[in-house]
């Protein structure tokens, strides 16, 4: 094995800022090497580093033999770099794109260019979209040109930053089988993410926190430190977030998620077994050790994840609505123009229920999503959010519901103060109760100290408080979650979801849509769209039995997920 | 595997696809094609138009307080005139409001005793009153009613008044003798126009692979940093040049400007310009690296001053010292008097000359600077 | 109703206000470009270069060099010797104008037959040409009337009301009140929209209760205050710093400006709302401000330009503010007269914040 890239001594500063501070390590070439860490731990710092696009302060990197700093030039030659939004021309076609990196690589002088276009193109299955405009690919399909331009050169090197990031599942699993099989050339990769189920299936890890590297190596190892310390506990019907509040509240536990209808629990180290079985007999649920996986090593490396207790809903009273049903799709469709994009969907969504919105990229679940909360106004049909059709009385309809976008939608010039005032405002909450609620807010999500900043300048986990607390400031009967954790690092993840497990608790009602498998679990219920139409709604736990096999009788959600949409194409291929 | 070509160095064929790339961006683009064509076209317009200092038509009240057959005379002298439109009154009070109103921009008082200070010429004849608050448009009405006078004493052809005018100026325009403004503003119009084009289209692509990340990716190529920029360069010279062009037929066939220097000039001293407005464009986005922000720097700093202080509708000589000196900055300013030269003149390169080499020096400063600041390297 | 509507003015105005850049980028550039422009804009015509081809060299021709010398329009005269280097001078664009005294100037007059010089002027400076000449017609007219004494009368007394001397900043300033307001107004609102809807909040603020007359009004309220005040603070400026006179009415003048700013507002609501980009938005506004700002008498009169031009500045807000501040500052312009050139902004801004409204609420569907 050699060497494809060796750090050493790393250290990379930013002003006064410290974004790595001394990293050490080698990527080997012929392997698929993750880089793994939170928001912010300095992956992409490391990553533009490598590329030769920033020098280190202090120390040096070598990729493919040459200096970074010294040798810069050649070492562009030797990588493949695919930045986090891959810097497609989106007004260029998919061969024009192609031709452009081409020639900026100086391929094809001596080989057939055409033969190299043919096989990336083969290679990525984008043959049948040559000539489409780069702008109007799914997000998949321009993460997929992306890595086509990248290896363009067959470069010794191969770095690829967060290239999952806003992918469906589906496209993921072609995009990740495709760097799989470029390993055989002994071409080195990097590939950098916050899913810490691609990194479990990465031949090393490079894990970095808060910029320092704290593990290298083969990601099982990491996990067997684990062995003994994680547990499922099943069959518990009623109180499942309950008692995953109060298993979290436990010192000897490290961390716990819900994982369709039962919770997944990892003990400290010196945890003791014993008081878990209290607790799962407490619920009626049995307990079973299973294997490790990556994800609870992670979190365990880092401390483990945040507690069970959230103010907020002891501050919030319960929800009285009076109706069962709290949002309502009654035969939704939208068309623009000749397009379809929502067909004819209907569901109802119970009272204190998360329910999950999934599909690929151009389902239609946004659409679908938006005319729920009333951003579209459907072609035909109804939506209803507690008995106030939005057609109809469209301000009683949107106080009853709260709205968290996917990008953290806040006012960047306001403060953190000034954007409390104004949702509270913008709600019609009046003076004295302003006041209250805004310091209840401050309070539950602790942002005292953060009251006089611009939300840009806020850590992500803030971030996301505050656009919670910005969308709960009036009390909503419905909350809609809009892909609320995406690009989001798994500590972060797991505080936002013990916030809305606890306000699920008080009866508040949440719509979520979302590419994360794990976030999937997390529902009482899963519809699923696809082209437009609605094809399943289940329990995660049904629709993982649903698609169960001999060979695999125990599917994860993401191969349910596959599998059901493969199913869909079959059908829709027997019937054509 | 490492048996990759040598990379250091330029490469022709790099360039060329990113200039290949670049000019399909801009063809496919409406936003760059609004500026580089639609803008154009519409400023041009509203220049040929809108903006003409030619005074003709302006509204005169004529008070009339004699009777006499000489006054009737004089007033009809006001009325035969291009450049008046006449409203006639009895007293001076039905115009005085007017004037207020600004539906007349001055009126002429001929008195009642107009027969006696005929025949005495002890005292001015007529009383001009001009709207002060339009002080350019004053300066007109005063001038040609007191012309409308004279001529009028001269056609009368009286022996008493034979020496009214002992000295005179014969003036003779050149370049211009129908002095029409059309063909001075249009010249410094293209000025404008390819600012816009050079400085604000170039900010705004360049400030936009920033954001899109695509300058990213580019950089991570073995294309080099001198590749990029001229790449990036070149497709909006063309660009700039087929405006100019266009411009250029736009106003000799539509507005009557005449091309008295050759094409081979013009086409000179355009591309030379590009040279400041294109550096200056990208200066602006390598600071600013945001399209909010370089539209603004390129509309303060490019557009503006080529309108204002380019000598284009104002005139240089008469601004105070310091801020002619400022002009001399601005390449518009160089290029806007070489233009209307090379239209209404000719080929007089004692002018081209140092125009150009004051466009390129500042053009040299602005790349220069542009190069400094920019390394292939996403550190600050 | 009222909260949600207060709520949303206060964040307007604070994202413009709170920080000390955006701040300073809102407020500067206008003052600046008020002190620049007033000296740099002017249709004045000085510093004027001039030529002279003596080939008379006698005493006419003299008197009349010296009285150009003393002339305050002239900065400069150069003599040339030979008609070449006359031509040579105005071709480079040394001198604007030439006068050459023909070999018997001063022998005809002395005859008393009419004398004539020749003024060549540059026509590619048609414009200060001909205002050069009007400059020169009256330095030989003065001449002339030494020739013969008893014609010393001018044909026409001739009186500047309002502004007797003429003062070309008298005319500018309170121009450039109105002009960088409405710029000032036309960028604030015109990207409001878009910026919003780029950045997501947009969305935010359709979601919540607060319908699109509110989000109208809450984003109009903001920018007639910001716009308000920068064209006070010009206004104050033409009266205190360049001292010019105001006998109108500033309460007239005050309303006037509001309603002005709230026609420009509408209009960049309009843009903001149709646009989805912050890109396209500047150039919507750029479109926008350039035909306003050329169409309104502010560079040239409306009634030089063509009857349809002319049909167009009637549609155009700024065309009837400019009417207001400068017979507000100059003219003592009455009541009547303000409201006479008031109502077709007022109609302007209830069409276009009306459609801002019917846009916003159509981009729902």
């Amino acid at each position: 094995m050699t060497a494809a890239v060796d750090i050493a001594g790393v250290v990379k500063r930013f002003g006064d800022t410290t974004a790595l501070a001394g990293i050490d390590a080698t990527i080997e070439a012929g392997r698929l090497t993750g880089l793994v860490g939170p928001d912010g731990a300095g992956k992409t710092t490391l990553m533009r580093m490598m590329a030769a696009l920033m020098a280190p302060t202090e120390g040096s990197i070598r990729t493919a033999g040459c200096d970074v700093v010294a040798d810069a030039e050649r070492v562009h030659a030797l990588t493949g770099y695919m930045p986090q939004r891959f810097g497609l021309y989106e007004d260029l076609s998919v061969i024009e794109n192609l031709r452009l990196y081409a020639s900026l690589h100086g391929v094809g002088e001596d080989e057939g260019i055409d033969t190299t276009f043919e096989r990336l193109l083969h290679f990525t299955r984008l043959e049948p979209f040559k000539a489409r405009l780069a702008g109007r690919l799914s997000g998949g399909m321009k993460q997929k040109l992306g890595l086509a331009c990248a290896l363009m050169a067959k470069p010794d090197v191969l770095l690829l930053d967060e290239p999952s990031v806003g992918v469906d599942p589906v496209s993921r699993q072609e995009l990740w089988a495709m760097v799989q099989s470029l390993k055989a050339d002994g071409m080195a990769i990097v590939w950098s993410t916050s899913y810490l189920d691609e990194a479990e299936r990465c031949d090393a890890v490079l894990l970095l926190n808060d910029g320092k590297l704290e593990y290298a190596g083969p990601p099982a190892a990491l996990t067997s430190r684990l062995e003994g310390r994680s547990f499922l506990i099943g069959g518990v019907t009623e109180g499942r977030r309950q008692m995953l509040a109060e298993a979290l509240e436990r010192p000897e536990v490290c961390d716990g998620v819900i994982q369709g209808d039962a919770i997944r629990v990892v003990l400290r180290p010196d945890g003791n077994r014993s008081n878990l079985d209290g607790l799962a007999g407490q619920y009626g649920g049995c307990i079973e050790a299973v294997t490790p996986r990556f994800e609870d090593a992670f979190i365990d490396l880092l401390g483990g994840g945040p507690g069970g207790h959230s103010v907020i809903a002891e501050k919030m009273p319960p929800v009285t609505i009076p109706m069962h049903v709290a949002v309502s799709s009654e035969h939704l469709t939208k068309r623009f123009g000749t397009f379809t994009a929502t067909d004819d969907v209907s569901f109802d969504v119970g009272k204190g229920e998360i329910f999950g919105l999934l599909g690929p990229n151009g389902a239609g679940k946004s659409t679908t999503f938006k005319m729920l909360c009333g951003l579209l106004k459907p072609t035909a049909g109804n939506a209803t959010i507690v008995g106030h059709d939005l057609r109809h009385a469209p301000s009683e309809a949107k106080v009853q519901l709260g709205y968290m976008a996917q990008k953290f939608s806040l006012y960047g010039l306001l403060s953190v103060r000034q954007n409390l005032e104004f949702f509270a405002g913008v709600y019609g909450l009046q003076r004295p109760l302003r006041r209250e609620r805004i310091d209840e807010m401050i309070e539950t999500f602790e942002l005292e100290r953060y009251l006089g900043q611009s939300p840009n300048e806020l850590p992500l986990g803030y971030k996301q408080r505050l656009a919670l607390a910005c969308s709960l400031m009036h009390r909503p009967a419905v909350l809609f979650l809009d892909e609320p954790t995406s690009g989001v690092d798994p500590i972060t993840r797991r505080e936002f979801w013990m916030h809305i497990n606890a306000l699920v608790r008080r009866g508040v009602t949440v719509l979520v849509t979302t590419h994360f498998m794990d976030e999937a679990e997390y529902c009482d219920r899963v519809a699923l769209m696809y082209q437009a139409k609605l094809i399943a709604l289940d329990t995660p736990d049904q629709l993982k039995a649903r698609t169960a096999t001999a060979e695999h009788p125990a599917p994860t959600m993401e191969d349910a997920f596959i599998r059901l949409i493969q199913a869909a194409d079959a059908e829709g291929r027997a019937a054509a | 595997m490492s048996s990759k070509p040598a990379t250091a160095g330029f490469s022709a064929r790099r360039l060329s696809a990113l200039v290949r790339k670049e000019s399909l961006q801009v063809v496919r683009d409406p936003s760059a094609m609004l500026i580089a064509f639609a803008l154009p076209v519409l400023l041009l317009f509203l220049f040929a138009y809108a903006v003409s200092l030619d005074v003709k038509g302006v509204r005169l009240g004529v008070v009339l307080e004699s009777d006499t057959a000489a006054a009737q005379s004089l007033a009809a002298a006001f009325a035969a005139t291009r450049y008046f439109e006449i409203l006639p009154a009895r007293d001076r009070r039905e115009v005085a409001p007017r004037l207020v109103a600004s539906e007349i921009r001055g009126f002429v008082v001929i008195p009642q005793d107009f027969e006696r200070r005929l025949r005495s010429r002890t005292e001015p004849l007529i009383q001009v009153v001009t709207d002060g608050s339009q002080p350019n448009t004053a300066n007109f009405v005063a001038g040609y009613a007191e012309g409308v006078v004279s001529s009028w004493l001269v056609a009368r052809g009286g022996a008493r008044n034979a020496g009214v005018m002992p000295l005179r100026i014969e003036p003779r325009f050149w370049f211009n003798p129908e002095i029409e403004t059309r063909r001075f503003l249009i010249p410094g119009a293209i000025a404008i126009v390819m600012t816009m084009i050079g400085t604000m289209l170039t900010a705004l692509v360049v400030a936009r692979e920033w954001e899109r990340g695509t300058m990213e990716a580019v950089m991570s190529t073995p294309a080099g940093i001198v590749e990029i920029l001229a790449g990036k360069l070149a497709p909006y010279f063309g660009l700039g040049i087929v405006a100019t062009l266009g411009c250029a037929l736009i106003s000799i066939l539509l507005f009557d400007v005449p091309l008295r220097g050759s094409w081979a000039a013009l086409l000179l001293l355009s591309c030379s310009f590009l040279v400041p407005a294109l550096g200056q464009g990208l200066l602006i986005s390598t600071l600013a690296r945001n399209q909010f922000v370089a539209a603004q720097i390129a509309l303060l700093s490019g557009f503006l001053p080529a309108l204002l202080l380019s000598g284009f509708i104002f005139e240089i000589d008469s601004m105070p010292a310091i801020i002619r000196v400022v002009t001399y900055i601005i390449p518009a300013r160089h290029f806007v008097s070489s233009l209307q030269t090379v239209f209404l003149a000719g080929n007089v390169w004692s002018v081209f000359l140092p125009s150009i080499l004051a466009m390129l020096a500042i053009g040299s400063v602005f790349l220069g600077i542009t190069a400094r600041k920019s390394r292939k390297s996403l550190d600050t | 109703m009222i909260t949600r509507l207060s709520a949303q003015i206060v964040k307007e105005l604070l994202s413009y206000l709170r920080d000390p850049r955006s701040r300073l980028t809102l407020v500067a550039p206008p003052l600046v470009q008020l002190l620049v422009f007033s000296f740099a804009a002017t249709l004045e015509v000085e510093n004027v270069e001039l030529a002279v081809l003596d080939q008379d060299n006698g005493y006419w021709s003299h008197e009349m060099i010296q009285q150009l010398e003393a002339a305050s329009f002239v900065s400069g005269i150069r003599f040339v010797q030979s008609p070449d280097q006359l031509t040579a001078l105005i071709d480079r664009r040394d001198v604007l104008a030439a006068l050459r005294f023909p070999q018997d100037f001063s022998r005809d007059v002395a005859r008393g037959r009419p004398a004539a010089a020749q003024a060549v002027i540059d026509g590619r400076r048609a414009y200060a040409g001909q205002v050069t000449l009007a400059y020169l017609n009256q330095v030989a007219a003065n001449v002339g009337a030494g020739i013969h004494a008893g014609t010393t009368v001018p044909p026409a007394a001739v009186r500047h009301w309002f502004n007797p001397n003429l003062v070309y900043q008298w005319f500018i300033v309170p121009s450039l009140s109105g002009l960088l307001a409405m710029l000032i107004a036309l960028i604030v609102t015109g990207l409001s929209i878009a910026r919003e809807r780029e950045l997501g909040t947009f969305d935010q603020l359709l979601v919540s209760p607060a319908r699109p007359i509110e989000i109208i009004i809450g984003k109009t309220v903001p920018a007639l205050i910001i716009g308000t005040l920068l064209a006070s603070v010009m206004i104050s400026a033409g009266i205190f710093l360049f001292r010019i006179p105001f006998t109108g009415s500033i309460f007239w003048l005050l309303a006037a400006v509001m309603l002005f700013i709230l026609s420009m507002v509408g209009i960049g609501l309009v843009i903001s709302s149709i646009c989805q980009t912050q890109q396209q938005a500047i150039l919507g506004v750029f479109s926008i401000a350039v035909p306003v700002v050329l169409l309104s008498g502010f560079v040239t009169p409306v009634e030089n330009m063509s009857e349809f031009l002319q049909l167009v500045a009637r549609v155009n807000p700024l065309t009837y503010y400019l009417e207001i501040v400068r017979g507000s500052f100059l003219k003592s312009l009455p009541p009547s007269e303000v409201l006479e050139n008031a109502w077709p902004m007022a109609l302007i801004a209830l069409v276009t914040l009306s459609s801002a409204i019917v846009i916003v609420k159509r981009k729902l569907q």
